[in-house]
């Protein structure tokens, strides 16, 4: 007999994300995803400094900060055709290439490596046995019995006090829990490990961008930070030389740890390559200029298209093919809710519709999230470092195919495997790896600009509005952790006009759209096995993979805008 | 009589040592936490055994909540040094309930939030992350199908104290700023006259965090706050009293353009918008991501993020501040009074005295007023 269930909160995720679904059979039958909170942001934006806004959309998402920033001062930079000193390319790499390295090991540790990890199964396990196994996977120095029994002892006096904590009520022995206690115990030592190295490697942030989270060193045309050797309040070889050790041991850790983990974790769990694989259609903006011609030059990820899992033809990004429907979601259109808009004519009056709380399930007949849906050629599109690495291999980028090659052998899989919630789970690796390497790649470039007398950090040419034109539009584009986000800007007099952000999360947690299409969380938990749907661990692990961020994901454009106009006037 | 500095601190218990140390956490950071922090908290270090046993004895139980945030706050206190996020998820408090990192869903997380609220009721310390909107009926943010408001309030009631973290828990922040499509409100808002310290900052900055719960601990009472609720030791000073830079304005010599020679040697950033003259908060000494930097010293100014009503009343960020009183100047201390009245008054919608204050504050001004 069919059975809905609701799973709210989401934790482990950043926001707030509801998923309901149909049961029959042991299997998902159908699924609505809904984001239950909305802030408003965009509203906020309206009528406010073009130069300011960076501050302000950083604030969509303090897990995957800095990415907004990103976005924001490129679509500034795109409106009023501002091209930015190489220096801040560089700075800017840095600052998004260990952003996707720390975001990807806190996700695969702390966010839901708990989904595969037994932590109470640990407590079983030979401290022998766990440094043979940690050892036989990787030559990091931490791995001996010594290590392992201490971990286990810290464990074992923890939930000795009988108050769990942030572990209590969890899934564990769940039937899905595939992993020996061995694997286990080296899988919480390491969720230990990462948790102190988070913290360590993202000082690179700090230096670079006064601190983390929110960073504060983003300008239209460049940055903040200024860059000269002959200074204390700068950039220095000191500080070089403290980035670069940084970043070494956070290259490290992902090659020694991260990556070994990660790989050892999907052998117990092959299945999944069968299960989550979503809509097969994919969209990356790609990201990480290469050099610094005019426009986003040469990409390290490429920008591109996958339809239908169609690997063997990449198509070309038309970001003029991108519009939002609200079919299901609590917005109005003026024009009729069955039409989708692109976000520079986007349009967006919130109007909840859902029942009034306190409520049990929600009626997904109408409206039922506050995300709203892109289409792209009026298909739903996954986002993120799969995509991402996907776009990167079909293309023939030659590291990306050499990484993805390698974790494939590894697994002894095909690519087609990379279409599942364990390919999610695994592209985000990838991606953290060839990342990590190539952040070296940037601080020596840097190095070597001030080697050579190049100090410039920031293009002050249209700094000043009274230089820019009456009326302007850009997009920006970033390749987010979580994948594609793009800011849509319209400047009017030297204000904000229209702001609007279509960011990952909306791309992949979005609910239907007019013609019924499910969005790529809906469509992924299609046919997922559950195996007591009173604890439907295997909801949380395709969720997980694809790393919810949904304060994100909610914006609003329109709203009144009458308000702020009489704070503006001074 | 001996000064201060010679007086030596007295041991903590071998018997509090060996409990700690059963529970799997070294002597030695134990012993180095509990010096750090009775330095933070600018107590004698007569006091550490004090703190120490106020660490050790109990773990007491913590929930910590998000409605209209962006996690931004969480994120800061995983970056935390002293005592470090694993150390106190594991060994200092019992956090009952917190999205971000606990490890169960859907229902099973709310009754675990439900459970230590009756269990502990009235001794369970709530953090408060983001802000709570009141609109449409409390639509706007909803958790297992409750809405925030309902949620916050009862969960406010029954706690023994509430710390805010963040400034949007503290002020509204940014869902409340103009035209505040949500009808955003802070915690004191939404629940007046609750025992709430109030910890803002975009985000708030972790060393804050540990230190308002240690005090708490220690002496069993919240520290003692400002008229905005903020805790002196944190919030006690401007900015711009404690700003390394604080030399260069003083001697007139200014960052005149992002990247010039005096922006690449550290002058003052005042020209550049920095807004260090209206900010309280402790960013300056303690600074962020374990002393490492903070945005002054990254070149960039200050924002004044841990203002109420700062999205409104500190934008445009990048234009200087009318008037900021300078060396040998004090009467222009009023006027500093003045700016953060009207940067309350703009958070409770008073627009208008706002405009009225600006209204002097010429963009191409350009007179500075120099001291010899």
């Amino acid at each position: 007999m069919a059975q809905r269930i609701a799973v709210d909160p989401i934790t482990r995720i950043e926001g707030h994300l509801r998923i309901e679904a149909q049961i029959d059979g042991g299997k998902i039958v159908d699924a609505w995803s809904s984001s239950t909170a909305f802030r408003g942001i965009e509203t906020i934006l309206k009528g406010r400094d073009p130069r300011d806004a960076h501050h302000f959309t950083q604030r969509f998402c303090g897990v995957c900060t800095t990415v907004h920033s990103m976005a924001s001062i490129r679509a500034v930079e795109d409106a009023l055709n501002i091209q930015v000193p190489d220096n801040a390319r560089l700075i800017r790499n840095l600052i998004m290439g260990i952003q996707n390295v720390q975001d990807h090991v806190i996700h695969f540790y702390h966010l839901h490596a708990l989904d595969w990890v037994d932590i109470t199964s640990a407590l079983q396990a030979d401290p022998a046995a766990t440094a043979k196994l940690a050892q036989s996977i990787s030559d990091w120095p931490k791995s001996s019995t010594t290590y392992f029994k201490g971990v286990q002892e810290k464990v074992a006096a923890f939930a000795n006090t009988g108050r769990l904590g942030p572990f209590q009520n969890a899934y564990w022995g769940h039937s899905a829990y595939k992993l020996p206690p061995e694997a286990n115990l080296m899988g919480v030592a390491h969720y230990l490990e990462a948790l102190e190295w988070q913290k360590d490697i993202i000082k690179v942030h700090a230096i670079l961008g006064s601190k983390n989270p929110h960073p504060q060193t983003f300008l239209v045309g460049g940055m903040s930070i200024p860059v000269d050797p002959d200074s204390q309040n700068a950039i220095n070889a000191d500080k070089i030389a403290y980035i670069r050790k940084l970043l070494r041991r956070a290259r490290t850790f992902v090659e020694q740890v991260y990556i070994p983990d990660l790989l050892a974790v999907a052998s117990f769990y092959l299945d999944w390559a069968d299960i989550g694989g979503g809509v097969g259609n994919f969209l990356s903006y790609g990201d990480f200029p290469m050099d610094n011609s005019p426009g986003t030059g040469s990409l390290f990820f490429p920008r591109g298209i996958i339809m239908g899992k169609d690997l063997a033809n990449v198509m070309e990004m038309d970001e003029k093919q991108i519009t939002e429907y609200v079919t299901h979601s609590w917005y109005n259109y003026s024009s009729g809710d069955d039409k989708g808009l692109h976000p520079y004519e986007g349009e967006t009056n919130h109007q909840y519709t859902g029942p009034k709380p306190p409520y049990e399930f929600l009626d997904t007949d109408g409206k039922y999230s506050w995300v709203k849906s892109p289409r792209y050629m009026d298909q739903p599109m996954e986002v993120g470092p799969l995509a991402r690495v996907l776009v990167a291999y079909a293309s023939g980028v030659p590291e990306v195919k050499q990484t993805v090659d390698f974790v494939l052998a590894k697994l002894n899989a095909p690519a087609t495997a990379l279409f599942s919630t364990l390919g999610r789970t695994a592209g985000r690796g990838i991606d953290a790896l060839l990342l990590a390497q190539k952040n070296e790649v940037w601080l020596d470039q840097l190095a070597d600009n001030m080697g050579r007398g190049i100090l410039e950090v920031f293009n002050k040419e249209k700094w000043d509005p009274a230089t820019w034109p009456k009326e302007a539009q850009g997009f920006g584009y970033h390749e987010a952790p979580r994948g594609a986000l793009g800011h849509f800007i319209r400047i009017e007099d030297q204000k904000i006009a229209n702001y609007q952000a279509v960011v990952p999360s909306t791309w992949n947690a979005g609910p239907r759209d007019a013609a019924g299409q499910m969005g790529p969380y809906e469509s992924s938990l299609i046919g997922t096995p559950i195996a007591d749907a009173e604890n439907p661990l295997e909801i949380l692990r395709t969720i997980h993979s694809f790393d919810p961020c949904l304060a994100c994901a909610v914006h609003v454009l329109d709203g009144t805008g009458t308000e702020i106009v009489k704070v503006r006037v001074l | 009589m001996k000064p201060d500095l010679d007086v030596v601190a007295p041991p903590i218990p071998e018997e509090i040592l060996q409990r700690v140390e059963a529970r799997g956490i070294s002597r030695r950071d134990f012993i180095k936490f509990c010096t750090a922090t009775t330095a933070a908290l600018a107590l004698p270090v007569t006091m550490i055994p004090r703190v120490a046993q106020a660490v050790e004895d109990n773990r007491p139980p913590v929930i910590w909540v998000e409605y209209q945030s962006c996690s931004g706050d969480s994120e800061a206190f995983l970056r935390a040094n002293a005592p470090t996020a694993g150390e106190i998820i594991l060994d200092l408090l019992s956090i009952e309930y917190a999205d971000v990192i606990m490890a169960a869903a859907g229902h099973q997380a709310e009754a675990a939030k439900h459970q230590a609220m009756e269990k502990y009721q009235g001794k369970y310390i709530l953090v408060v992350e983001g802000s709570i909107p009141k609109g449409s009926d409390g639509a706007f943010c909803t958790i297992g199908g409750t809405s925030s408001v309902e949620d916050c309030k009862k969960l406010v009631q029954n706690a023994a104290a509430t710390i805010t973290v963040g400034t949007c828990a503290s002020f509204g922040g940014i869902p409340a700023a103009a035209p505040n499509p949500t009808d955003a409100v802070s915690v004191a808002e939404l629940v007046p006259g609750a025992a709430i310290v109030n910890l803002p900052g975009c985000p708030v900055n972790a060393e804050n965090i540990t230190a308002t719960i240690v005090h708490y601990l220690t002496f069993g009472t919240l520290p003692a706050v400002d008229s905005l609720g903020r805790p002196k030791f944190a919030y006690g000073k401007r900015i711009h009293d404690n700003c390394e830079r604080r030399g260069h304005f003083d001697a007139g010599q200014y960052a005149e353009s992002f990247g010039d020679l005096g922006h690449r040697q550290g002058h003052c950033l005042y020209k550049l918008g920095c807004k260090g003259p209206e900010t309280f908060h402790n960013c300056p000494t303690v600074r962020y991501n374990e002393g490492v930097s903070w945005p002054v010293m990254a070149g960039h100014g200050c924002i004044g993020c841990s203002e109420p009503g700062f999205w409104d009343t500190m934008s445009p960020f990048y234009r200087r501040l009318p008037k900021v009183p300078g060396f040998g100047i004090e009467d222009t201390a009023d006027k500093i009074g003045i700016g953060l009245a009207a940067a309350t008054a703009v958070a409770f919608g008073l627009h208008g005295v706002a405009s009225c204050f600006r209204k002097g504050d010429a963009m191409e001004e350009d007179k500075i007023v120099k001291e010899d």
